[in-house]
């Protein structure tokens, strides 16, 4: 198995949107290979985690190992690469993408291309990847063949009069795939007497195994004792275990040249493990590493703190567990007056901050609380320091700095007709540079570069909202710009609220700044004394709204039979008050800041 | 032990519960009155012995509705307090009493058992507003029981209950003006709260009715003191309207937190005994109540000597009910806590910025009228 020659091998992906099929595809490929018991088989055989399952979203990156008896006598070793399914782990996709040679292009054949499908169809062209389309779901009654196959040569400018037409629902022609893949994608290349060089395309921790290292061997060979080197991260590791999936472990003696398979090396973290990095022969190195290594660098970050403040702790080493497996998340303690001790966490994207709060509270069963998104700003002070800032709650004053740079991203965004306008016009609201608009049939592509701060702030649920859900959005993030933003602080009671702090664009600040003391009006609940509700830009209010007191709250009877229920009432009203943050005379519930939090993401 | 005492009296049984009340009343078919009067003076006299003799200032009846007891039963408990303890020559015997016509018959007799002050359960002069509030007298009864009570005893007080649902500002007015041209000295006016576990509860929490609320209830109460005012009654008490010298004084022993004793089913009381403050109260079910005190010569089911926090605590949420507000002084001497212990002085000091607090001339701590309208808010926030 392990002196498979060159040409025997296929390496690919799939690409798709999600819900056109990829997860389903996938099962039928393993299935008609006989990878698996029928008995073994399940939905989706490759998400492995809940989340993965319920929401059609790959996070780690997986492969199956296939062995196919091809038409011409041949049986061929297919790899099937299963990548991360989203912009946010764009840098990741890159990765699983140079492990392979070609990519499948699944596309629904009743709803056409989708955004995300063509972000990932131009890296896959980027990683010099042949492309095989592929129409699935061709058995429905709304199918059309023809009207998509035209949008994949309008839209990607590939050609689509060959593409493999299939239902993977039914495994409508999931041999027409595998033939294709034989003949229709290249075989590796790699020269197995050079010294090691295999891309750690992604790792994950295991509770039994340690960390388990995904890689594909470019040159050499990799063998079980071996003692490999990471060549960025700098470290050595004996081999442990060496093994392919097919999907379930397998163990062999060593990887060639165009193979993939797993390793283990009693590594604790994954942390240790960057995706991207060169594993080479400790004992005879290679001289170079593979290209396109980059460390992930986190470019959303909130503020999370447990609503009760006893679960700090079990917050902690929640986030530590997480980390044991996901290593492009950060975290470091915070405190906030309003909300408690808590964490600033930092995440590759909106997805990927969403997919950590939801395995926290679901695998950890944590109630959190979020604070704003925020992106990372560059900021030049007078003095000539630069900083990053993270927590708009760290902007320094604002005289001091010169000059605030922020994140840009460019999106494209395919949406019906009908909804074009209303979908330009909050791209416009949002600050957008429109870059593109080309109309494939009825379907508009609008490519925008926008603030990433625009698109942090409930844009997504925007563009669902008005788009009635049609709409579908990916972007990459694309450099840094300078920009005229300001910090908006919140102040309840004449004091500030730390944690409701957050950056704006001066042509937004007046209205985000209504809206959010709009908000805190209706959620602070009429108190003994008036609360004065205000924005501001440093010293400058730009929003005010007063909470008036309460008109009216009087017991009308009280008498002799009545004290001691008052009294216990009292104790109980005066243990209440420990829950409440004190900002001077008024106290303020936590839940009034949790849930004008909850609003606002 | 010398503390001025004022006795209450619990007389447990209603004729029918009425939907709004959440006190210790039952209905029963057939009430052995002679019995319960005999265990109420069994009891009386149990706890006589042990609080020792002291001045007693005011005796209550309540209920229930005690205008359903036997009229020489009040007698006998009257006489017997009189004998236990030093009452003082002016002291106040008051009776609740429902306007019915079976009622009103006896009010007489109760002027010869010696109760000298009458408070009347009129609650509405209004006849739809009586139906709903499940009251068994009409408005012409209701007048009919303040002509009579007025003619037979010097002091007079009833009660109305407004804020009712849909209730308007003016109508409100109308009828408090009918109400106070009936020349009673005393009147608690009461807004209509929905308590929980009564019949009221049910129905509002199924959304039968809804009541004025904030700024509509706030109007109510402040329209409330200023047609009372026209009539020289001002409010003394957050409920409680009065022509000067007219005040219940039973019930300011409450609000003042000075010592009272109850007696009867469900009876609470605030006693001090060998130098410490006790409270407790008696059994709530009256077969139970009357049972224990055959038994044991009483129904105390609980007693606890109040630490100087809940006595500052009491002492300062009932005396900011009152106009006249709390006596730093007798909150020392009660609680063993002055002021600045009992309460956050920097939350002291926002209260009367704000204008909720004020110092009276006497120098006492007490609420204005805004503070007042939101009592239940500033408690919490005011007090250690």
């Amino acid at each position: 198995m392990t002196d498979t020659s060159l040409a025997r091998i296929r390496n690919f992906a799939i690409i798709a949107h999600i819900d056109h099929g990829k997860s389903t595809l996938a099962d039928r490929l393993i299935q008609f290979c006989g990878g698996l018991a029928d008995r073994e088989m399940k939905e989706q055989v490759l998400d492995s985690m809940d989340i993965e399952r319920e929401r059609g979203i790959t996070i780690k990156a997986q492969t199956v190992r296939l062995e196919y008896p091809a038409k011409d006598g041949v049986t061929y070793v297919l790899n099937l690469m299963d990548t991360p399914g989203h912009v946010d782990f764009a840098y990741e996709v890159s990765r699983s993408l140079a492990a392979c040679e070609g990519s499948l292009l699944v596309v629904d054949a009743s709803q056409g291309v989708e955004a995300q499908t063509l972000a990932n169809v131009y890296q896959a062209l980027d990683a010099g990847h042949e492309i095989v389309p592929i129409l699935n779901k061709v058995d429905l009654p709304a199918a059309e063949p023809e009207r998509v196959k035209q949008q994949i040569e309008d839209v990607i400018g590939l050609p689509a009069d060959d593409a493999v037409m299939i239902s993977a629902k039914t495994g409508l022609n999931i041999e027409g795939v595998l033939e294709a893949i034989v003949t229709r994608l290249p075989a590796p290349t790699g020269d197995e007497t050079k010294p090691l060089q295999a891309l750690l395309v992604d790792s994950w921790y295991d509770p039994y195994l340690g960390v388990v290292i995904l890689v594909r061997v470019k040159q050499g060979r990799l063998r079980r004792n071996m003692r490999i080197r990471l060549m960025a991260k700098g470290t050595a590791h004996p081999v442990n275990d060496i093994g392919v999936f097919t999907p379930k472990m397998q163990p062999v003696d060593d990887l060639g040249p165009g193979e993939m398979g797993y390793i283990t090396a009693a590594m604790k973290t994954v942390a240790d493990c960057n995706v991207g990095d060169t594993i080479t022969d400790d004992r005879a190195p290679a001289t170079e590493q593979l290209p396109g290594f980059r460390p992930s660098i986190p470019v959303v970050w909130c503020g999370l703190f447990p609503t009760d403040a006893d679960e700090f702790e079990k917050l902690r080493e929640s986030l530590g567990k997480l980390r044991l497996n996901d290593s492009s998340f950060h975290f470091d303690p915070e405190s906030s007056a309003a909300l408690g001790f808590g964490f600033r966490c930092g995440f590759l994207g909106l997805l990927h901050l969403e997919i950590v709060q939801e395995r926290l509270s679901r695998e950890f069963d944590l109630d959190l609380i979020a604070t704003a998104p925020s992106v990372v700003y560059k900021l030049t002070k007078n003095n000539g320091d630069e900083i990053e800032l993270h927590n708009p709650a760290d902007m320094p004053d604002p005289s001091l700095v010169k000059s605030i740079q922020e994140p840009w991203i460019k999106a494209t965004i395919f949406v019906p007709d009908e909804y074009l306008g209303s979908i330009l016009a909050l791209c416009s609201e949002r600050r957008g540079v429109q870059v593109d608009l080309t109309y494939v049939g009825n379907r508009a592509m609008a490519v925008y570069r926008l603030p990433l701060n625009e698109v942090v702030f409930d844009f997504y649920d925007r563009l669902k909202s008005i788009s009635r859900g049609y709409a579908s959005f990916d972007y990459a993030v694309d450099g840094y710009e300078e920009g005229d933003l300001v910090k908006i602080s919140i102040l309840v009671n004449n004091e500030p609220v730390d944690a409701l702090s957050f950056m704006a664009h001066r042509s937004a600040a007046d209205r985000r700044a209504r809206s959010i003391c709009e908000k805190l009006k209706d959620l602070i609940p009429r108190q003994l004394f008036k609360i004065p509700i205000q924005a501001a830009i440093g010293g400058k209010v730009i929003a005010r709204e007063t909470i008036g007191a309460m008109s009216k709250d009087v017991t009308a009877k009280c008498y002799g039979g009545d004290i001691s229920r008052k009294r216990k009432l009292l104790d109980k009203q005066k243990e209440g008050k420990k829950r409440m943050r004190q900002f001077g005379k008024v106290e303020i519930p936590q839940s009034a800041f949790i849930a004008a939090l909850k609003m606002d993401a | 032990m010398t503390e001025t005492l004022a006795l209450y009296i619990h007389w447990p049984f209603c004729a029918s519960k009425c939907p709004y009340c959440d006190f210790n009343s039952h209905v029963r078919e057939r009430v052995d009155g002679a019995s319960y009067v005999a265990a109420l003076r069994a009891e009386l006299a149990h706890e006589a012995t042990r609080a020792g003799r002291r001045p007693l200032a005011s005796i209550f009846f309540g209920g229930g509705t005690p205008s359903l007891m036997p009229p020489e039963g009040v007698a006998l408990l009257i006489e017997d307090a009189r004998r236990l303890f030093d009452a003082t020559a002016d002291i106040e015997i008051t009776l609740e009493a429902n306007p019915t016509s079976v009622e009103i018959g006896r009010l007489r007799a109760f002027h010869a058992a010696g109760v000298n002050r009458i408070s009347l359960g009129v609650q509405s002069l209004n006849a739809e507003a009586l139906a709903f509030l499940g009251r068994r007298h009409d408005v012409g009864e209701a007048i009919a029981a303040l002509e009579a009570a007025r003619t037979i005893f010097p002091r007079v007080s009833f009660d109305l209950i407004y804020a009712r649902p849909g209730q308007s500002l003016d109508s409100w007015r109308a009828e408090l003006r009918q109400a106070l041209a009936l020349a009673a000295d005393h009147l608690s006016l009461y807004q209509l709260t929905i308590e929980p576990g009564t019949q009221f509860a049910t129905l509002f929490g199924r959304g039968a009715f809804t009541l004025p609320e904030g700024d509509a209830a706030a109007a109510l109460y402040l329209a409330t003191a200023e047609e009372a005012a026209r009539f020289g009654l001002a409010p003394y008490e957050v409920s409680n309207y009065a022509k000067p010298g007219a005040e219940s004084r039973h019930n300011l022993a409450y609000w003042r937190h000075g010592d009272y004793l109850g007696i009867g089913a469900g009876a609470h009381q605030r006693l001090t005994l060998g130098g410490r403050i006790t409270a407790s109260r008696r059994h709530r079910a009256p077969e139970e109540w009357r049972a224990r005190v055959e038994r044991d010569g009483h129904a105390r089911t609980e007693e606890e000597a109040l630490s100087a926090i809940d006595l500052a605590r009491e002492v300062m949420l009932m005396g900011l009910r009152l106009t006249e507000g709390v006596d730093p002084a007798y909150l020392a001497t009660r609680s063993g806590l002055t002021l600045a212990e009992a309460t956050d002085p920097a939350m002291l000091v926002a209260c009367m910025d704000e204008g909720y607090l004020h110092w009276t001339e006497t120098g006492h701590l007490a609420t204005t009228v805004e503070g007042l309208l939101r009592l239940d808010a500033m408690l919490p926030v005011l007090l250690r």
